[in-house]
């Protein structure tokens, strides 16, 4: 691989994006690339719209991906994946959990939660795979482990050596939850 | 070994590699995880602190310092607004064990009440900079910063960004020095500052200050990277990483160090290129300086001083596009809701502010989650300008417009920001006869940041047990006698005492007390649901702002997933419509 590769993990605060980003860092790093990933930490992790930028290729500059340069989006939140499939390349692919968080401007009925998502990114972007990652790792064992669930397909869209993904995994979860994480990893890796 | 580290992570470590022996803070995004980080090296070889507030971490840095230790105080830009009265003056004494002082901007307002550029600092101080641009620059400065402190007798300010901060990037892990704690001798001329004293060692520092300057000029902080002449970039920090992805070919002078600068190097660079550019985030505080040398330079003038930088920024200006196609760009320009952040569910601030939405009052605000409480649907801040502001503001409106305004206003503030500064406006109103009320909103931590120890939790930031600071005591020795503790849940009580103790002619102070709901892992509790047999559509459960709460076409639903069981909607609902779910 030559040119960087550009992944956007989108989702809502406390989703569990962070850990999801760390996962896919470590893995670039095991396989010997320069890696960074940009994280929000703050006010907007509480329950705001958060964005991790992660980038990895032989040489990386700026810690951010920008309109055009995303070569996958990695939505935990459908309408998060709205929000950002705008910033794919042409080939850019859109992997979204199919669950909805109402945001504070639609709860309160200042505005209205978009019916036809699913609609709008097949018409941006080569690929969407929409899953129930909640309901995949409920299956596992808990629903906190589907930002793994994620992970799992995005690591079969990338093609990557399933082994290596567990590794780090294993090494990235705490210690008691690892025998569940592997699981959504491969209910993930199983379903793209 | 490598590891993968965050901005802030990879100081720590620099920081620890260079022997560091005493590391204070006040936790404020994006600085949090330095002292976090340094938390983690043993206690045996590390005093870690959390400060009340960034004038004391500096205050207890600088003691270490001049009793011989390697010593940083960190902190987040506007913290070392709070700090900058030991600042100027460490800059006139000077160190004895290497100092350094940790400023943590953050351009673009991710989590900040203000983007001032404190590289302005370092200059107003006339105290040395670096700038790091990513995680392993944010571990080598930070050595090399305290290396500088000794060698010319000053603090050194290490500025970081939020994007430098929270980036993770490779870092080359190595050992940690013995650095042994340097003698101490004392020195009234050096560090006592009174007047004679102070103006000697202000000859001083400007001395001090010039030997750094000509040290710039050959330092391999600041480096020439020779490519296409006809382009050149003066950048600094995380600008660098925006640039070289935006322009990988143009010639760079990245400047490690921004203060002060080096004069020589830039006019070598600028006679090297044709077209001379200077690219950083903020203020034009390089290209003010470069100009000032009678350089012709182009900064400020297509670069914008709002806001932080980006790769397309750059390109747009400099090459007149972007990375996106124009088919994608309009993509972007598509409609959808914002996602503002908000208070979770459960959480104790959000009852507070719907009963002073209610209430119709004046609320003088303060930094921390429950500024959101300004936000619709419960909409009840006034103002809110700095860490500590809601008291003493809350006094100023009642001495312009009298008491009758101080019955319908309270101040509301958290348990750390009140410990950090509130108490001194708290003093202020009672010695100046002040009639207001003060609402201290306390979920025992630090929330925003997430989740620090204070001196008021009992808990050091190791988690040892210590004595823990007494909000309704020094409400007390303040001068306060009417002090009601309640219960944030209890809307109906809440009520009852604001009503009370906004319509008292003397200082008041009432504390809300719960932890906050994601400490809480104790509390045992059932979610709510929404009987539809009983619900009548008339919304007042929506007033609250819950983000468990959804309104799907008419039918108001709770998601019990996200739901967690604090009953306020219950409490509102005249029609005994929400009760605990059947799970």
């Amino acid at each position: 691989m030559d040119k960087v590769t550009n992944i956007l993990i989108v989702g809502v605060g406390g989703q569990g994006t962070l850990l999801a980003s760390k996962v896919i860092g470590r893995w670039a790093m095991n396989a010997g690339y320069d890696v960074k990933v940009s994280e929000v930490h703050g006010m907007s992790q509480r329950g705001g719209s958060v964005v991790t930028y992660v980038r990895f290729g032989p040489k990386v500059f700026s810690p951010l991906i920008e309109k055009g340069q995303a070569d996958m989006v990695l939505a935990f939140e459908k309408l998060e994946a709205l929000r950002w499939a705008p910033y794919l390349n042409e080939d850019g692919i859109v992997i979204a959990n199919t669950q909805e968080i109402m945001p504070m401007p639609v709860i309160i009925g200042a505005d209205e939660y978009p019916p036809d998502i699913m609609e709008r990114l097949n018409t941006m972007c080569k690929r969407v795979l929409a899953i129930d990652a909640l309901d995949m790792a409920m299956q596992a064992g808990n629903s906190k482990a589907a930002n793994i669930v994620l992970i799992g397909a995005m690591a079969k869209m990338m093609d990557g050596d399933k082994q290596s993904w567990l590794d780090v995994i294993t090494q990235v979860v705490p210690p008691r939850t690892v025998e569940i994480n592997q699981k959504a990893f491969l209910k993930g890796y199983e379903t793209a | 070994m490598k590891d993968l580290l965050l901005g802030n992570e990879a100081l720590a470590r620099g920081a620890y590699e260079a022997g560091v022996r005493v590391a204070t803070a006040y936790p404020g995004t994006p600085s949090t995880e330095i002292t976090e980080a340094m938390a983690l090296y043993p206690a045996e070889e590390v005093y870690v602190e959390w400060s009340p507030n960034e004038k004391v971490a500096l205050e207890v840095a600088i003691g270490a310092s001049v009793a011989g230790a390697r010593a940083m105080a960190s902190m987040k830009h506007v913290g070392l607004n709070v700090a900058a009265d030991p600042l100027f003056t460490a800059a006139y004494t000077g160190v004895n064990g290497g100092l350094v002082i940790v400023t943590a901007d953050d351009p673009g307002l991710f989590s900040s009440q203000n983007e001032q550029d404190n590289r302005l600092y370092a200059q107003a101080a006339h105290i040395p900079m670096l700038e790091p641009s990513d995680s392993q620059e944010a571990k080598d400065f930070a050595m090399m910063a305290f290396e500088l402190s000794e060698r010319f007798d000053l603090p050194i300010l290490l500025r970081m960004t939020t994007r430098v901060s929270h980036a993770r990037g490779l870092v080359e892990i190595g050992e940690r020095k013995n650095i042994p704690l340097k003698e101490y001798k004392r020195d009234i001329n050096k560090y006592v500052m009174m007047p004679a004293m102070a103006k000697r060692r202000h000859y001083s520092l400007v001395e001090r200050m010039s030997r750094v300057e000509a040290y710039a000029n050959e330092c391999h902080l600041n480096r020439i990277e020779w490519g296409d002449r006809r382009i050149g970039i003066i950048t600094d920090g995380i600008a660098y990483q925006y640039a070289k992805e935006a322009m990988p070919d143009a010639s760079y002078l990245k400047l490690g160090m921004v203060y002060p600068l080096p004069a020589e190097l830039i006019k070598e660079f600028a006679v090297g290129v044709d077209k001379l550019y200077v690219i950083e985030e903020l203020e034009p505080f390089i290209e003010t300086q470069v100009k000032a040398l009678g350089i012709h330079a182009i900064g400020k003038e297509i670069f914008p001083v709002v806001d932080e930088l980006n790769a397309e920024i750059i390109a747009k200006a400099l090459l007149g596009r972007g990375f996106a196609t124009p088919e994608r760009e309009k993509l972007a320009g598509q409609h959808v809701p914002v996602r503002p952040p908000v208070m979770c569910p459960g959480c104790p601030h959000r009852g507070v502010f719907y009963v002073l939405d209610k209430l119709k009052l004046t609320v003088t605000g303060d930094i921390g989650c429950y500024t959101l409480g300004a936000t619709a649907p419960l909409s009840a801040m006034d103002l809110c300008v700095c860490m500590g502001a809601s008291i003493g503001s809350a006094l100023g409106m009642e001495k312009a417009r009298g008491k009758e305004w101080a019955h319908k206003t309270v101040a509301v503030i958290g348990d750390s920001t009140f410990i950090h500064s509130g108490i001194t406006g708290l003093i202020d109103m009672v010695y100046n006869k002040g009639t207001g009320t003060v609402i201290i909103l306390d979920n025992s931590t630090t929330g925003m940041t997430g989740h620090q120890d204070h001196p008021a939790t009992g808990w050091t930031i190791r988690k040892e047990p210590t004595y823990q600071a007494s909000l309704e005591a020094l409400a007390k020795a303040a001068g306060v006698n009417r002090i009601t503790v309640i219960d944030p849940y209890d809307m109906e009580h809440m009520e009852a005492v604001i009503k009370e103790e906004t319509a008292t002619d003397e200082p008041s102070v009432i504390i809300a007390r719960r932890p906050c709901i994601l400490l809480d892992k104790k509390r045992t509790y059932t979610p709510y649901t929404v009987d539809m047999d009983k619900c009548m559509g008339c919304e007042i459960c929506m007033h609250l702002g819950c983000p468990a709460m959804e309104n799907d076409d008419g039918a108001f639903v709770i998601d019990v997933t996200q739901c967690n069981g604090c009953g306020l909607c219950s409490n509102l609902c005249i029609f005994d419509a929400i009760k605990e779910a059947d799970i």
